[in-house]
């Protein structure tokens, strides 16, 4: 692996060659965990639901359930709704959920089911639901899968006459349970009542309570979904993961979003706050003020170890353009800026905050990128710094390049789901982080004389 | 067991319950729709088997999920190439759905073989390409007799049953390999090792052992391996086939093609670890050959007691519950748990066959459940009612063990410590010490009520 990369580089066309991106089921799945009471349902292969409950588990380190429809040859040959109507009977009798979130795979998407019309022919109980959303795995990615189950939620179970209410909807991102905990601080500090859709927390981030509960007290429940419908706005955080639902709530119930950038760095979380500002008709509390004042204070103090570093940054899209955003302010150089999801605003969105600090030159931005091709970037101009999930520890080890974890997946480190990225407290983390890995790499490669307590 | 499927009913079974009935527990099912099984399917038993191969290129032919999910996950290591360690795939899109997938395989062939030279390439055809008819097999005809590189499609859409089925068809594709211009000899020597996928570097302690009892190891499947030496194997007097699971079907498409006889073995624990070198050296050896084996292993026992000794104050009358893969990991396991004075209170598997399950139930005490393809509600409920203390198994049972506060030990792809012969049941003591023996879950039993007796 760690030198079979050559440094020169041709143009790929046909072959993708270490993915910086999975398919739509996982994140359809991981969206549905965050319903109370849901089991996420594989409309496919058996297979896939395996990969996809340990993809999640290597990364939250926390049991993920869901179930399958188990295709079989029959099945592809004359359609999955016999096994989609066993499923629901058997998922209803035994495991009791008060919702069945199915997604669809690549195989059922091809054979051409129909979940609209297998959903309405099926009986299910009358204090059950059954909701679904399309995920064909060779379109975009796990970020696009995740967007498509929110918007399947709202789609089913939004209600356009619900009562006016004075809730917000909150449209997280393709987050860990750590940033939402901290979006909810956030708003608590502004005191504003609010619906996030989906809430992961207390399902992927359960405590050690002794005991296993297959449908943990956690996530958005049904009733909260339906009250969308009557919210006064919704804010969508991240385009990519949040720009689908928030498009399903207007379409089905005139609900008005603002589509913002996750609030990762100063200048993103400055507008998120000056955004609940506008709707709480508060101040912001002095609390995240000083919050504010301690990230400034720290990026203030370990400026010399920050500015000019060259960085490579990957991963999702919303996650890499927050981190991307708070680098430049950092004065950090992101030299190498890509995501594995298709889609062009990505690229956009990066060049503007890039030509926005004079770092567009010299700089490579692509989407629908691999990381085969960004170590070969590295290869060809050497960066001081990789951000990213766990795929790169084997560019960071093949290039001898400082490593920092963030974003989806970690599969190799504990406490990442825990810990926000967002909000002042989550930049001062990541800008702890990116300062340490600097400074632990001095000290490693400095010669003895120059090692020193002072820095 | 009332909260069980009925359709689950014939997969679980109790030793000694219903006494005299002797009822054969089902296995090889398929899973029930809406279960939340463990299970994987025929692409992962397939990709698991050959991705240990080194120097192949492994191309998974269909969207890029099935590819990202087996990237760098296997645990098998290298002594040479680290080309599988990569993660390549034609990446499906929704135009190559509408008008096939086969102009992409084309161009990425011609891509790989220029740029990388592989000896061999693996195309894994995946669900997507099942459905959508790409004619897979003439594009590898092509691509062979234009580049000379050997080229083998693994038709493994996941639809066309569990791993099992996967296994075979890696067993298939190997045999492919070995079926065109056959190595042969008049005096075959050796064996090869079939069913190690060198994890941990474990086929490495295997090889040494029969390398110092003098009996040549002319192939390892797949651990370590090559094209060069897979195609070697033709020559083996003998295949000593470990995990039975995946790769009992090429031992015996070995046997009917090259007419080379196979044994099962188990390099798990010290009785069997013994028991395996010495049958070999029966079989091939000479007197010589059987002494060394039998000096080598008494030794090994011996220094391996010495270093499990310690441990066994503490791990003493301690509950061991299996869930793993094949049927004969789980024999081995239930062996080694004896060897280290605790009782095996609950066996699963995903795969195994009746014969796996007969010897089972032949090994456990009464009260023992046994059960196939279980899903997490079995495991937790039976983990329970058993109060086992270590839960064996792969990557989707930690986390559940973990909340019912059970300790683990990985016996699965994420390993990183060898765990076979006489230093791996060392390490195999030590790590179950080390799992079961943590303070940590007597501060996870206290965490119901912990502030009730401070």
């Amino acid at each position: 692996m760690l030198d079979q990369t050559p440094k020169e580089i041709s143009e790929r066309k046909a072959l993708r060659i270490n993915p910086c991106k999975t398919c739509q089921p996982v994140g359809a799945l991981y969206a549905a965990l965050g319903v109370r009471r849901c089991m996420p349902h594989s409309h496919g292969s058996q297979g896939c639901v395996s990969y996809h409950r340990t993809f999640l588990t290597r990364h939250f380190k926390e049991p993920a359930v869901a179930s399958s429809s188990s295709f079989t040859e029959g099945a592809s040959v004359f359609g999955g709704g016999a096994n989609l109507r066993s499923s629901v009977k058997n998922i209803f009798d035994v495991y009791d959920p008060d919702v069945i979130a199915v997604h669809t795979t690549c195989l059922s998407e091809t054979i051409g089911d129909d979940l609209n019309s297998y959903i309405m022919e099926l009986e299910i109980p009358d204090d059950k639901l059954v909701v679904h959303c399309n995920t064909p795995s060779y379109v975009g990615s796990h970020v696009n899968g995740f967007a498509n189950m929110v918007a399947g939620f709202i789609r089913y179970l939004a209600d356009p006459r619900a009562p006016k209410n004075d809730k917000i909807g909150v449209f997280p991102g393709f987050v860990n349970p750590g940033d939402i905990r901290e979006y909810k601080r956030i708003l608590d500090l502004f005191e504003l009542a609010r619906v996030i859709l989906p809430d992961q927390t207390g399902i992927m981030d359960g405590p050690m309570t002794g005991v296993y509960e297959m449908f943990p007290e956690g996530g958005t429940t049904i009733d909260e979904i339906r009250s969308l419908g009557g919210a006064r706005q919704a804010l969508a955080l991240g385009a990519a993961a949040s720009t689908e639902p928030a498009l399903a709530l207007k379409s089905k119930c005139k609900v008005e979003s603002s589509v913002l950038p996750l609030p990762i760095g100063v200048e993103a979380t400055d507008n998120f706050l000056m955004t609940l500002s506008g709707l709480s008709g508060r101040p912001v509390p002095k609390e995240l003020e000083e919050e504010r004042g301690r990230l400034i204070d720290l990026m203030l103090d370990a400026n010399p170890y920050f500015y000019a570093r060259k960085c490579a940054i990957f991963g999702d899209p919303d996650t890499v353009l927050g981190i991307t955003s708070l680098c430049l302010e950092l004065g950090m150089i992101p030299l190498y800026v890509i995501t594995g999801t298709p889609g062009e605003s990505f690229t956009e969105s990066a060049k503007e905050l890039l030509s926005r600090y004079g770092a567009l030159e010299g700089a490579k931005v692509k989407a629908a990128a691999d990381l085969f091709e960004l170590h070969q970037w590295i290869k060809n101009g050497r960066v001081d710094l990789l951000i990213g999930t766990s795929y790169g520890k084997q560019i960071a080890k093949a290039e001898d390049i400082p490593f920092v974890r963030a974003g989806f997946p970690i599969l190799d480190r504990y406490g990442h789901s825990y810990h926000p990225l967002v909000g002042y407290r989550g930049g001062l983390l990541l800008a702890e982080r990116i300062a340490d890995a600097v400074m632990d790499e001095m000290d490693r490669k400095c010669l003895d004389e120059d090692l020193e307590v002072v820095m | 067991m009332e909260e069980l499927l009925s359709e689950r009913l014939g997969s679980v079974s109790m030793k000694g319950a219903g006494a005299g009935k002797n009822r054969t527990l089902e296995c090889g099912k398929n899973s029930v729709s809406g279960a939340v099984s463990q299970r994987a399917c025929v692409f992962c038993g397939a990709r698991v088997v050959l991705n240990p191969v080194t120097d192949a290129f492994h191309l998974v032919h269909g969207p890029v999920g099935c590819a990202s999910y087996t990237w760098d996950i296997r645990g098998s290591l290298s002594s040479g190439s680290e080309l599988y360690r990569h993660s390549f795939t034609t990446d499906l899109q929704e135009r190559d759905v509408v008008f096939g997938g086969l102009p992409k395989l084309e161009k990425a062939l011609e891509r790989i073989v220029e740029k990388f030279h592989p000896p061999v390439v693996f195309i894994y055809s995946t669900c997507l390409v099942g459905v959508i008819g790409d004619d897979v097999d003439s594009v590898c005809r092509a691509a062979e007799k234009k580049h000379g590189v050997r080229v083998i499609n693994v038709k493994a859409p996941g639809f066309a049953g569990h791993k099992a089925m996967g296994y075979r068809l890696a067993c298939e594709a190997l045999m492919k390999i070995l079926e065109r211009d056959p190595r042969r000899t008049d005096k075959p020597v050796g064996i090869n090792i079939l069913g190690d996928y060198n994890l941990a570097g474990e086929m490495w302690i295997v090889k040494d052992y029969f390398r110092r009892i003098g009996v040549p190891v002319v192939s390892g499947f797949t651990g370590d391996s090559t094209y060069e030496s897979i195609r070697r194997s033709t020559t083996a007097a003998l295949n000593v086939v470990q995990c039975a699971g995946s790769m009992m079907y090429l031992a015996r498409l070995m046997e009917d093609k090259f007419d080379i006889p196979f044994i099962k073995a188990s390099f798990f624990g010290l009785e069997d670890t013994k028991s395996a070198l010495v049958h070999v050296s029966e079989l091939l050896g000479d007197e010589e050959t059987r002494r060394r084996a039998e000096e080598l292993s008494t030794r090994g026992m011996e220094k391996a007691m010495r270093g499990i000794s310690p441990y066994l104050p503490g791990l003493a009358g301690k509950k061991a519950a299996i869930f793993v893969g094949g049927g004969f990991k789980a024999v081995s396991l239930i062996r080694q748990f004896r060897e280290l004075g605790m009782d095996t209170v609950m066996v699963g598997t995903q795969t195994g066959q009746r014969e796996d399950y007969e010897l089972i139930e032949s090994l456990v005490n009464p009260g023992t459940v046994i059960l196939d393809d279980a899903n997490p509600s079995e495991l937790e409920t039976f983990m329970r009612e058993k109060g086992a203390d270590i839960l064996v198994g792969g990557v989707k049972e930690r986390p559940l063990a973990y909340k019912l506060g059970v300790a683990f030990c990985d016996h699965n792809h994420e390993r990183k410590i060898p765990l076979s012969g006489f230093d791996g049941a060392v390490n195999f003591a030590r790590e179950i010490n080390l799992s079961v023996n943590s303070p940590v879950w007597e501060m996870a039993r206290r965490t119901a009520d912990p502030f009730l007796d401070a």
